[in-house]
């Protein structure tokens, strides 16, 4: 089956829109992606005749709400190449998982001394909660450095390892970059130290065929809202055995085994980290999002925003003053720009009055805004709905944002 | 389309592309900086005071069209202005950019090329950073946040 962008797109009724009296060209998709029908009825239809409480409800409703949430949980298990549904936690998002690695892990087994290693390209979501695991056991963290094309340099990593690496933690896909970091490569020079991987794949998930096993990592963390999904509902990864080896993160119902005022013992995983009453209608969208794309299929995916990412570039470098950051070989396709003599955020609000949606600001990444010198980028990401039409009306719109700074 | 060029009026595209006052006046003796978290945005104001009065300001920083245009037409509108007199200037020109109304019978000047601004209520924060941090300055604060 031919890859059909006008079709797909018939599936998310937000995109059937007129934005300031323009077809609504949604170019913002790396900060959350809209929903196809299906995740939005899969929602619906959880709280219209399946809902109610999870687990132990002896009801009718409870047992099929209970089913929805396996379900899911085994369908995302599969979508990512998962051993074991155990091995999917849900979380609220990405940095729920990153912060519930960092305390259950971090504070069980770092301690003074011992060193984390990220890079320079990483969300706030993956440097914040490790500079907060480094506060509370007096670890070190060390920042690998990129290149000027936004890639990872291996050789300053590789030099930045030591003895005393604990973990490393990198994003699969940078946010402003669209940069792809090897992790295989990564993965090789960690268990040569000894070190656990943890990877943010919140940008890769729904760009690229991700498999946990192959990549080979210990951790991968992801959003639902960006893969199509619902927002509130997000996943954790790990294999089994390091999950078990695990002390919980939060306290509560649903974590544990038995509880007594002299002693409490938890539950096994995945419970153990899913105190309290979970987003079950969430996950259930999130499982309905995976078996969209898994329907498109994520090789398709990925080729149609590689071939569109390919028409996108060359189209921005024909317009007079604009510097993409970011041009590392085999990128997603993520554009951040900025136009010589515009602030990013006039430009944000000229294309909106286009009716192209783009982000303008430091991409909750300030670090990497440093590291290239300027305060803000405005940033076009393109996801499996958009055309080469969304990209035609950022290059109008671009060329309306010089009319007005003339 | 008449919304955006309300917004961008030449006043100030033309403040945005030569801003006045910029950098410490001679002798200042108050001074506060502006963030918003937001975009990164980040502005300092510096002023001398003698007494009351506001004898010169001057701003440093670096900002979006709105936000630059808006500190430079600041400095010039404050000038020789009592303390009051700003902080009045500073409630009118917020009632400006949210609601695009001034008092009755009250003239902002130059300063209503930002009436187009309340069209764009993201746009809001650009264009008051630079009086928070002014009004923080004068409060003797060294540091304001938008959020």
């Amino acid at each position: 089956m031919s890859f059909d962008a006008e079709r797909i797109r018939r599936d998310f009724p937000v995109l059937q829109q007129s934005v300031h009296g323009k077809p609504l060209a949604f170019l913002d998709t790396a900060a959350s992606a809209q929903k196809p029908q299906c995740v939005i009825d899969a929602v619906s239809e959880m709280y219209s005749r399946d809902y109610a409480n999870v687990h132990r409800g002896v009801y009718e409703l409870s047992l099929r709400a209970t089913r929805a949430l396996d379900d899911a949980r085994e369908r995302i298990a599969r979508f990512l190449g998962a051993a074991d549904p155990r091995e999917i936690v849900f979380v609220r998002n990405a940095t729920e998982a990153i912060n519930l690695v960092a305390r259950s892990l971090g504070d069980s087994r770092f301690g003074p001394g011992d060193e984390i290693v990220l890079s320079e390209m990483e969300h706030h979501s993956n440097i914040v909660p490790w500079q907060m695991l480094c506060e509370r056991r007096g670890c070190v963290l060390r920042v690998a450095p990129i290149d000027d094309r936004g890639a990872l340099r291996l050789d300053a990593f590789e030099a930045l390892l030591s003895p005393r690496t604990r973990l490393v933690a990198l994003s699969h896909v940078s946010n402003v970059l669209g940069t792809v970091n090897p992790i295989d490569r990564i993965v090789a020079l960690c268990r040569a130290r000894g070190a656990l991987l943890c990877v943010d794949g919140a940008q890769a998930a729904p760009h690229l065929p991700v498999d946990v096993q192959s990549l080979g990592c210990d951790f991968y963390a992801l959003s639902g809202h960006k893969l199509y999904g619902p927002s509130g509902i997000g996943v954790l990864w790990a294999r089994a055995e390091l999950l078990e080896s695990m002390p919980p993160f939060l306290g509560g119902g649903g974590m544990i085994a038995s509880v007594h005022f002299e002693k409490t013992t938890y539950a096994g995983i995945p419970a153990r980290f899913e105190a309290g009453t979970p987003d079950i209608a969430g996950a259930v969208g999130l499982g309905a999002a995976v078996a969209y794309v898994e329907r498109i299929g994520m090789d398709a995916v990925a080729r149609h925003e590689h071939a569109l990412g390919e028409y996108a570039a060359q189209a921005l470098a024909n317009v007079p003053g604009l510097r993409v950051f970011g041009t590392a070989p085999g990128k997603a396709a993520v554009y951040s720009f900025e136009l010589e003599g515009v602030h990013p955020h006039d430009v944000g609000t000229i294309l909106d009055a286009e009716g192209v949606a783009v982000r303008a600001g430091h991409h909750c990444a300030q670090p990497l805004m440093e590291r290239f010198g300027v305060p803000a980028m405005v940033r076009a990401s393109l996801a499996l709905y958009n055309t080469r039409a969304d990209v035609d009306a950022l290059v109008r719109g671009l060329a309306r944002v010089r009319e007005v700074f003339a | 389309m008449s919304e955006l060029r309300e917004l961008y009026q030449s006043v100030i595209l033309d403040h945005n592309r030569s801003p006045r006052n910029r950098g410490e006046p001679d002798g200042a003796n108050r001074r506060a900086e502006g963030h918003n978290p937001l975009c990164g945005d980040h502005v300092i104001v510096s002023a001398r005071v003698s007494g009351d009065r506001i004898e010169a300001v001057g701003f440093d920083g670096r900002g979006c069209a709105i936000s630059t245009a808006s500190a430079s037409l600041m400095t010039e509108a404050v000038r020789g202005r009592s303390q009051a007199e700003v902080k009045q200037l500073f409630e009118d020109f917020r009632r400006l950019v949210t609601s695009g109304e001034t008092r009755p019978a009250c003239s902002l000047g130059k300063l209503e090329v930002f009436a187009g601004v309340h069209e764009f209520p993201l746009r809001v924060k650009c264009a008051t950073l630079c009086w928070h941090a002014l009004r923080a300055a004068l409060e003797g604060g060294e540091s304001v946040s938008t959020e």
